[in-house]
């Protein structure tokens, strides 16, 4: 292995020919692992613009290998000559997606309230219920991290049909706040740490409320961190599938499930498939692209003290 | 206080009313003890409020979070393991019964439940050879590069996208056995028959590097914070007293990443536990059962055979296997951090 010599062998250049090979080692490297980060991205996207022949003949570049056709994205209803017209699998693409987006922004919000009240009531006050003290009651919290979806998914599946919340995106939006609270209280504890004490006890004694402090002095400084956590729970919720798939069937359907389903189905229709994937993984790769300073600080909270 | 009790037994009062009314009269869902829990935690919350005053204002940061996972999870949970004692299919008309241990017995002897368990041990292992390669890519962007941020994003990218996006884009186009781009690359460098799912221990390795390839950012990026937490001095003293790339990085970096290290790893451990997506998208377990992990055998169980008696009895037990090895795990990992440093 040489990963090592990446590292440092920059701040020690011992000769020429050394710092040359040392930089096109890393460069290759880089560009080798961009390509296969994007190289599946690339193949979905111009695949939407592919024909069957273009497909089983392996063509990879648009207009050198063949000329893109719209095939793909009218199955869906979304290539510019079939917009305006009425077309059932765009309708049922753009419930879907609604689906997704009220289930995903709901379940982080809520997670986003009732987390970021435990978490700074927990780096603030001390607790005592019974025998549990603050230390267990975080501990509670984050360990439903390891429980997996599909303890529960059987125990909700039976709970939710006695109770008529099956099929419904409420149902799925309680279960994605319970699956992301972990972690924005994970996060938001982190956040809550950060924050002097001093700031509160000022506001204290100018007469605020325990609450009126919260949300007047501390909520503003933690926003940057509840920016993160919502995005980070975005995220899991967007690209939620298994719950879906067992809780949902035609109401509350999400895009992951649809994709899903479709790839079961008779003969893939690649080029069809190829834009239903496009159209699914847009809204994050944006995201992702946009926001991805508030992703990585989600996913670096508490790791490094 | 006697407001709040007085509401607090009322509501509970209700909910005894509803039960009770269900097996008489005959409610047409169980939904009505949904409100009236909900409105049961608002009256404890007022309660609070009103009877503690300012202690009551701090318990109300946390009630609402603890009320809501209680009601979440244990209650299920607890509901869950009396399920597992029942034979439920509910395809049939007969309805749950009791049971007992029988399904228990079942799973000890169901060897596809067995093979799954293995599986997960693999996938598992598998978090290791993810870890050098995201510690590799941390420490390629922690060079001196341009274009640090560009190469950001798009080493973070898979980790945006849905897994079940990710299973059609690389596992079923990609990696398709006649024209696949994957396929054809693997005929290339001399694979005669680049069939990557139809045998079953190149199926799990594909299934491996599919995860892998949406997971692998998750450790990377982490890897990269503890990396760049690191103080750039004691990499300079390491160099002024003559360590060499190699040395320094066995003997200064590694170490110091350590606690970061196993964060990371055991955070992607946890996660892959739960892997199940990807497997019941692209191969739906097989070839015959070779791929399964637990989770998605369990779906497979009440999916096609609709037995939801017998599902929940393996999901209960991977969920005791799961928590004992967590524990073991942090416990292990925190004795290993101790020791080392």
């Amino acid at each position: 292995m040489s990963v090592q010599t990446t590292d440092y062998a920059a701040s020690e250049i011992r000769s020429p020919a050394s710092f040359v090979a040392n930089r096109v080692f890393i460069y290759g490297a880089l560009v080798f692992w961009a390509f296969i980060c994007l190289f599946p991205i690339y193949w979905t996207i111009t695949t939407s613009f592919k024909t069957a022949v273009d497909v089983t003949q392996g063509h990879l570049i648009p207009f050198v290998d063949f000329q893109p056709d719209w095939k793909g994205w009218r199955s869906l209803g979304l290539s510019p000559d079939s917009i305006f017209r009425t077309s059932t699998v765009r309708d049922e693409f753009i419930k879907r997606f609604m689906n997704s987006v009220i289930t995903s922004v709901g379940a982080s919000s809520l997670a986003i309230v009732i987390g970021s009240l435990a978490a700074y009531g927990l780096t603030r006050y001390r607790y005592k219920f019974g025998w549990f003290k603050n230390q267990d009651i975080s501990f509670f919290f984050l360990s439903q991290l390891i429980l997996p979806p599909v303890v529960l998914a059987l125990p909700f599946l039976v709970l939710y049909r006695e109770v008529g919340m099956l099929d419904t995106r409420i149902g799925l939006i309680l279960l994605y706040t319970l699956m992301v609270l972990p972690i924005v209280i994970w996060i938001m504890r982190d956040q809550f740490n950060s924050i002097p004490v001093e700031l509160e006890e000022a506001a204290l004694v100018d007469g605020l409320s325990i609450w009126g402090a919260f949300f007047r002095i501390v909520m503003p400084i933690a926003l940057p961190g509840m920016v993160a956590a919502f995005i980070l729970a975005m995220v899991l919720c967007w690209n939620e599938y298994f719950f879906a798939a067992l809780l949902t069937s035609t109401d509350a359907k999400t895009i992951p499930v649809m994709v899903a389903s479709q790839t079961g189905s008779q003969g893939i229709n690649w080029w069809s498939m190829a834009a239903l994937a496009t159209a699914a993984i847009t809204p994050l790769a944006v995201i992702g692209i946009a926001l991805e300073r508030y992703l990585i600080m989600g996913m670096t909270a508490g790791a490094v003290k | 206080m006697a407001i709040a009790t007085l509401g607090l037994l009322a509501v509970i009062a209700i909910q005894i009313l509803y039960k009770t009314e269900v097996d008489t009269i005959g409610f047409e869902t169980w939904r009505p003890v949904v409100y009236a829990y909900v409105l049961w935690g608002v009256a404890l919350g007022v309660g609070q409020v009103l009877t503690r005053g300012e202690d009551g204002q701090r318990a109300l940061f946390l009630l609402p979070a603890l009320l809501f996972t209680i009601a979440m999870v244990i209650f299920p949970t607890l509901f869950g393991f009396y399920i597992a004692l029942t034979d439920w299919n509910l395809s049939s008309f007969s309805g749950r019964k009791f049971n007992g241990l029988d399904n228990f017995w079942q799973m000890l002897a169901d060897p596809y439940y067995r093979n799954a368990l293995l599986n997960m041990v693999l996938y598992v292992l598998a978090v290791l050879v993810e870890y050098v390669i995201a510690f590799g890519l941390a420490l390629l962007l922690n060079a001196q590069i341009k274009a640090r941020k560009f190469f950001r994003v798009v080493f973070l990218m898979p980790l945006m996208l849905s897994p079940v996006a990710v299973s059609w884009m690389i596992g079923k186009s990609l990696m398709e056995y006649r024209f696949g781009p994957a396929a054809a690359l693997a005929r290339q460098l001399g694979w005669e028959n680049p069939a990557f799912f139809s045998n079953p221990i190149t199926a799990r390795i594909s299934i491996m590097v599919l995860d892998a390839w949406t997971f692998i950012p998750f450790m990377m990026i982490m890897l990269l914070a503890g990396l760049q937490a690191m103080s750039r001095e004691v990499l300079e003293a390491a160099r002024v007293d003559g360590a060499n790339a190699w040395q320094t990085f066995w003997q200064v970096t590694f170490p110091l990443m350590l606690p970061v290290s196993v964060t990371a790893i055991i955070l992607r451990i946890i996660f892959k536990l739960k892997l199940a997506d990807i497997i019941i998208t692209v191969t739906s377990g097989g070839p015959g059962g070779a791929t399964d992990s637990v989770s998605s055998f369990i779906y497979r169980e009440y999916r096609d055979r609709s037995n939801v008696g017998y599902g929940t009895m393996l999901a209960m037990a991977y969920l005791i296997i799961i928590i004992v090895f967590v524990t073991w795990l942090l416990k292990a990992a925190n004795r290993f951090v101790r020791n080392v440093n």
